[in-house]
């Protein structure tokens, strides 16, 4: 699939600047020379590797249907800012309240017109648990993508709403929405990554949040690519002094979806609320991996993820919680559910915990179950239909979530994209 | 046209808990059942409206002449007509009262078929409020963090919304404070009428001063001892159960 950036073909079509390409160049080189994962490697363990199989993906065309997407890129009611792409290229933008000196800018202009901002923070987060050769392609095949940045003591009111579209048969993708908040900054983004047309794709995305002191970021994710997509999406917040971050990851589509989200609490007061709601069906499988990184005092991390597992799908997750020495006072809890709705579905929880310090609280624990017979009754004895009682029950799982966002709009937005999924 | 129990017999595993259940509650009355705890009261109730772990090993159950073991599912035998307000009613995380109701209401409707939002709305707000339910409660979870009294007033919201033809409530009365028991039992009242019959389980004679029953019949050991109009629930709280198993073996009360 790999066309290298030296040739021609690329150069003509790579908007950012030459500085920028250079280094794309060198983490293609990288990706080439990084070996592939294998059963050995701790990270992929339990993933069915053969799904990483990239041989058949091709650089994604041009978008032939713009404007239907265009069309279907509705989400929020109002919004300070939304952006679409398609298969990797801008199609359409608008900001209608966005305050001043809030950039909200593709990637490759960002590159250009706050080249100071891009480079500090792009990709400035290794990648640590274990996608480091797909972050090196992405870097290397990137084109598309959008920097928020709200300088200091700025609140953007109305959600900024990002959607990133895939069209075509092995097209291949690569979203990244990098936010940069300044002090006592806040603001509230929701992605959407979405299949246009239900073919196999591949989708390698990277989020990226910076928060500095004493600012809010809730974020929020739901990623409906098409069934048979191979998707990889790779998330890092670098927590501030007495910043918070909430982040909810959506996983509604897609066959084997990688996610890898990390946390770092770097400054002391920080707080990290990380929070999945992931519905395996079919064949899919969701291969998620965290961590929990203290490395300050008074710090604590939160997370929550609910799976929902039905057929014969699988979901894995593997959290760790580490706490570095010398910082006390730390809370960190970390919960996995998984509500297995056939014989066949699995679900795999390790969760982990790397404590060097013993003036800690942690908790972290999964449980695994099915639906509750008693709670079906109830229901049924309601004239709700069995099938019918098991989504509400699913909807309910994530809609708990939900309730976590501090945004009206976004709950509410949320809440329907839930109720349709499951059609409740 | 009744709800009609026939010698009606059911296990959980290979233990007998009914052991030969036979009252007929026709259209536009209300009967009570008493009885000890572990008499059976619940799985009755729990048998009727469908409950996988029970098995009917003889007799029947007729509503209005069909067979509710006819009818495969609880879900269906509730969109037949059937209604139990549960003694412990289940936590629904997430799901809320008002989309709660509006599935089991958009349930009863034909295919494509689309309820109605604001009459929906308008509906439930109404009902509400004459069982003093805030309306803050329609963006609350079923049940979750709800106090007793609030569980059961959400069960009677329920029946008034779905509107059955015979609704067993499992005490509905334990839990509630003076009050509430009096705006439970308006409600209930409010919905009796020549088209619903009622079996109303309790171990008050309180209630029965407000849901002014027909027939009380006195459930013990999965049999009903005894049966008789609205006194001998007054009886039987001045002579206890002990009464009912002794005169049991003598021909019952009219
Ligand atoms: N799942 C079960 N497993 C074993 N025994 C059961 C089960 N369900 C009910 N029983 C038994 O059946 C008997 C009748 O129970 P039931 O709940 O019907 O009583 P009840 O009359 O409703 O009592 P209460 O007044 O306390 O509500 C009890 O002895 C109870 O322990
Ligand atoms: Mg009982």
């Amino acid at each position: 699939m790999i066309t290298a950036p030296e040739s021609p073909a690329v150069i003509e079509t790579n908007p950012f600047p030459h500085w920028f390409q250079r280094e794309q160049a060198a983490a293609l080189a990288d990706y080439e020379s990084t070996p592939a994962p294998t059963r050995r490697d701790e990270a992929w363990r339990f993933a069915s590797l053969k799904a990483l199989d990239l041989s058949a993906f091709v650089p994604a065309p041009e978008i032939a249907s713009e404007g239907k997407l265009i069309n279907a890129s509705t989400g929020l009611g109002d919004f300070a800012a939304r952006f679409v792409f398609g298969n990797n290229a801008l199609v359409h933008h608008e900001a209608p309240a966005l305050p001043e000196g809030v950039i909200v800018e593709p990637l490759d202009v960002a590159a250009y017109e706050h080249e100071a901002l891009f480079r500090a923070y792009f990709m400035a987060q290794p990648v640590e648990l274990g996608s480091h050769k797909y972050a090196r392609l992405h870097k290397a095949m990137l084109t598309g993508g959008v920097l928020v940045h709200v300088p200091k003591n700025v609140e953007v009111a109305l959600p900024i709403e990002l959607f990133y579209w895939v069209e075509g048969e092995n097209s291949s993708v690569f979203p990244h929405t990098l936010i940069v908040l300044g002090d006592n900054a806040k603001v509230t983004v929701i992605d959407h990554f979405k299949s246009a047309d239900g073919a196999r794709a591949f989708a390698c995305g990277i989020n990226d949040f910076h928060l500095g002191r004493g600012s809010q970021l809730t974020y929020a994710a739901v990623q409906d690519w098409s069934r048979d997509t191979l998707a990889f999406h790779l998330n890092s917040t670098l927590v501030g002094r007495d910043a918070t971050a909430t982040a909810l990851l959506a996983n509604f589509g897609g066959g084997y979806v990688r996610g890898e989200s990390l946390s770092k609490l770097a400054h002391d007061g920080g707080r990290s609320v990380m929070l999945s709601m992931n519905l395996a069906d079919g064949t899919r499988e969701i291969d998620q991996h965290t961590l929990q990184d203290h490395a300050a005092k008074h710090a604590s991390s939160d997370l929550l993820y609910q799976n929902v597992v039905d057929d014969a799908a699988r979901t894995i997750f593997a959290g760790i919680i580490r706490v570095q020495e010398g910082e006390s006072q730390t809370d960190a809890y970390q919960r996995v559910r998984n509500l297995l709705l056939t014989d066949d579905a699995i679900a795999v929880s390790m969760p982990g915990l790397e404590i060097l310090n013993d003036d800690v609280r942690c908790t972290h624990g999964a449980t695994s179950g099915g639906l509750d017979p008693d709670e079906l009754f109830y229901m049924q004895a309601r004239g709700i239909s069995k099938k019918l009682a098991a989504r509400l029950i699913v909807a309910g799982r994530f809609n708990s979530l939900v309730e976590r966002i501090d945004n009206e709009a976004l709950r509410d937005r949320l809440r329907a994209v839930i109720a349709d999924r499951l059609g409740v | 046209m009744s709800l009609s129990i026939q010698n009606l017999t059911a296990n959980i595993g290979d233990l007998p808990i009914l052991k030969g259940i036979t009252l007929e509650v026709p259209k536009g009355e209300v009967h009570a059942i008493m009885g000890k705890n572990g008499s059976g009261k619940s799985t009755l109730a729990k048998i009727m409206a469908g409950h996988p772990d029970y098995t009917v090993t003889g007799g029947d159950v007729l509503m209005d002449g069909r067979s509710l073991f006819e009818i495969a599912g609880p879900d269906e035998r509730a969109r037949a007509g059937l209604f139990l307000a549960f003694q412990y009613p289940m936590e629904i995380p997430g799901v809320t009262i008002a989309n709660f109701i509006r599935a089991a209401i958009q349930s009863r409707l034909a295919e494509g078929e689309e309820l109605e939002a604001t009459d929906y709305y308008a509906n439930l707000y109404a009902k509400m409020d004459a069982l003093k339910i805030p309306r803050a409660f329609t963006s609350r979870s079923v049940n979750e963090g709800f106090s007793g009294g609030e569980k059961k007033r959400c069960e009677i919201l329920q029946m008034a919304m779905l509107e059955p033809k015979y609704a067993v409530l499992d005490e509905t009365d334990s839990g509630l404070d003076i009050d509430a028991l009096k705006i439970v039992s308006e409600g209930v009242n409010a919905l009796r009428s020549p088209d619903r019959g009622f079996l109303v389980i309790t171990h008050y004679q309180r209630l029965l001063d407000y849901i002014v029953p027909d027939r009380v019949h006195v459930m013990v050991d999965g049999r009903i001892a005894m049966s008789g109009d609205k006194n001998l629930a007054l009886e039987l709280e001045a002579r206890g159960y002990d009464w009912v198993t002794e005169t049991a073996a003598e021909p019952a009360l009219a």
